[in-house]
């Protein structure tokens, strides 16, 4: 082909100009390599890449992923810390993306080694996180503009949260109930992500001196006197009403149950450290202080 | 295998039967690992596999993935921790003359379990360069080490004046294992929701995180313990009459009880280290191969390495396609499917086994 062109010296720069020309024209396409068969594992990522708009490469799901909804449709390839290798394999992935932690070890040492790219996600129950999280996740997929934008939003919805948190005078103390059953209150410590998205909300956290998800003594949770309750919506047989949960001698006397103050609020949201984040701050704000 | 030929001096139809019973369960084990190998959630063929090979076609990386590095290991750990089990169990209903007796009750289980929830619990407090050297091989260490630990202490508080009495060592495990059950409890106590659930799936058992390398740890503990076990069976045989009259017809019974608990707490403890608890099949087998084919342990132990080793690579087998492309922890299946059958043999055969 070269040299047919050779005798001209016109023709030799049409053809780079137009080997120049495809070449940026193609570039990103190959640069890009798109993933087109995504695993994702890990609920916070999948959302992630939901918010990114890429929901649609996802080929399979880990069974922390329960948001949005439609994702639940998609294979389940086990909880994250115990996937099967073959199985993953099995869903034909050209991609998987998990967050840090996720394993055994061995099942990713197999994946790589089958050729399927991965790439770990760090975690992390902050803002910074939250938007460290969405970079990470934006770069793998190939759609850095597209997370640059989320970012952007995600940030100015943490700056707005903030900006509401800050019009707080007097915050409010909270105690977070992960559970009661058989009445033993189940209190989101410090260092929680409970505790987290309080802060977020211009809240203290009503319980101290212990980190982690930890049972509380019923002195303990008469000595914090919350101001609200916050708990998860649940259904089934772990709704209680709100009758039930102020009969809890414990909590009875404290100024929550005076002003019959409980706030419920899906899982996942509250607690899941994603692009939800800023709402979720939000709209428990405004429900702690009475804003609409 | 080296009680064979002592085996087939022994008269009897129970004995023709259980070297019959040898044959058909090697036959099995062979099937067994032929489906374990052309079995999985990826639908890679065996066939079409070899037959490219024998086309002189390349075979693609992920093939060769599945077939070398996940299905072979996991096959091969199946059979090696199934027969470690089973014979182990054989073993120590053998020398507690005991039917309850099981791999866990020298303490192996219970410890193991502690130095699993230990590693998993507070491994991330080690200092870098520990948690470094050990990587990710921090809990199976944590639990081999736990196993022995308990072991041998109870081995300790079990022997006086050079003899161990195992009703003590009975009794002795019970407590330890309240002990190790009451520390376990203050770590999961600790444990954030994360390693709550680690603890929990590692409670149940897998296969899933099978290699070369863990299979090149395991084996060596686990392959000379059932090469010894075998050794054992004479003694065991014996040690039926009572301890008192194995001795005076001249076995040395000091010896093959230590050799007995050295031999369980290696085969056991490399198992539980590297596969988790996998409940049922240790105490199982060896009932179900003495309702089939007598109680001696010269066709005892071989056939229960066989047995076992085939019910665990088919419990595998199970787990991995059940809810593919997750997989079961392979403790539930041995047990959801197991127990019933055990329960209706008993029922079925009840009085022809004095338990």
């Amino acid at each position: 082909m070269m040299c047919r062109l050779k005798p001209s010296v016109g023709g030799l720069h049409l053809v780079l100009t137009l080997a120049l020309a495809g070449a940026l024209f193609l570039a990103p396409a190959e640069a890009q390599n798109r993933a087109e068969r995504i695993v994702s594992v890990g609920g916070s990522v999948s959302e992630v890449i939901a918010a990114l708009g890429a929901a649609d490469r996802l080929i399979a799901r880990d069974s922390t992923t329960n948001y949005p909804a439609s994702l639940l449709a998609l294979p389940d390839v086990g909880y994250v810390r115990a996937l099967s290798p073959e199985g993953v394999l099995s869903v034909g992935p050209d991609l998987v993306i998990a967050e840090a932690g996720a394993g055994p070890a061995e099942a990713v040492a197999v994946l790589q080694a089958a050729g399927v790219p991965y790439v770990a996600i760090p975690e992390d129950p902050s803002a910074q996180g939250v938007l460290a999280k969405i970079a990470a996740v934006a770069s793998a997929i190939g759609l850095p503009e597209e997370g640059k934008a989320l970012a952007a939003s995600v940030q100015d919805g943490f700056a707005r949260a903030a900006a509401q948190a800050a019009t707080v005078t007097s915050p409010k103390k909270v105690l977070f109930v992960l559970s009661m059953q058989g009445g033993r209150i189940m209190a989101g410590g410090q260092g929680t992500s409970a505790e987290g998205i309080l802060h977020l909300a211009g809240a203290t956290n009503a319980a101290t001196g212990f980190e982690g998800y930890k049972q509380m003594t019923d002195e303990a949770v008469l000595a914090a006197a919350p101001d609200v309750i916050v708990m998860m919506d649940r259904e089934g047989d772990h709704a209680m009403s709100d009758a039930d949960l102020f009969a809890h001698p414990a909590l009875a006397s404290s100024p929550a149950a005076v002003n019959g103050a409980v706030i419920r609020m899906d899982g996942m949201l509250l607690l899941g450290f994603g692009p939800r984040t800023p709402d979720a701050a939000m709209a428990l704000n405004a429900a702690l202080y009475g804003r609409g | 295998m080296v009680a064979l030929p002592f085996a087939r001096s022994m008269p009897g139809d129970r004995s023709a039967r259980a070297a019959m019973l040898f044959w058909v369960l090697l036959a099995a084990l062979g099937l067994t690992a032929l489906l374990s190998v052309g079995t999985g959630a990826s639908g890679v063929s065996v066939p079409q596999v070899l037959g490219d090979l024998w086309a002189g076609q390349p075979i693609s990386t992920r093939d060769r993935v599945v077939l070398l590095d996940i299905r072979l290991p996991r096959l091969a750990m199946g059979v090696l921790i199934g027969a470690a089990l089973a014979v182990s169990g054989a073993v120590m209903q053998g020398l507690f003359r005991n039917p309850l007796a099981d791999p866990g009750i020298v303490g192996v289980g219970a410890g193991a379990g502690l130095g699993a929830v230990f590693a998993i619990v507070l491994g991330g407090l080690l200092p870098a360069s520990v948690a470094a050297v050990a990587g990710n091989h921090l809990v199976s260490l944590a639990a081999f080490l736990g196993g022995w630990a308990s072991t041998l202490l109870l081995y300790r508080v079990a022997t006086r004046r050079g003899q161990t009495s195992v009703a003590t060592m009975l009794l002795a495990g019970i407590a330890l294992g309240a002990l190790a059950g009451a520390v376990t409890g203050i770590l999961v106590y600790l444990a954030d929701d994360r390693q709550l659930r680690d603890l929990t799936f590692w409670g149940m058992g897998s296969l899933a995180g099978a290699s070369w390398a863990k299979l090149l740890t395991a084996a060596p503990l686990i392959l000379p313990a059932l090469a010894l076990a075998p050794l054992l069976a004479r003694g065991l045989n014996g040690l039926a009459l009572g301890e008192a009259a194995a001795g005076h017809i001249g076995l040395p019974v000091q010896r093959i009880k230590l050799l007995a608990i050295l031999a369980v707490a290696a085969a056991t403890g490399a198992s539980v280290a590297v596969a988790g608890g996998i409940g049922f099949i240790g105490i199982v087998v060896p009932h179900l191969l003495r309702l089939a084919s007598g109680p001696d342990h010269r066709w005892l132990l071989p056939n229960a390495a066989l047995l076992g080793a085939i019910l665990l690579v088919l419990a595998d087998i199970i787990a991995r396609l059940v809810v593919a492309p997750a997989e079961l922890p392979i403790g539930i299946v041995t047990a959801t499917l197991g127990a019933p059958v055990f329960l209706w043999i008993l029922l079925r055969r009840r009085g022809m086994m004095d338990l």
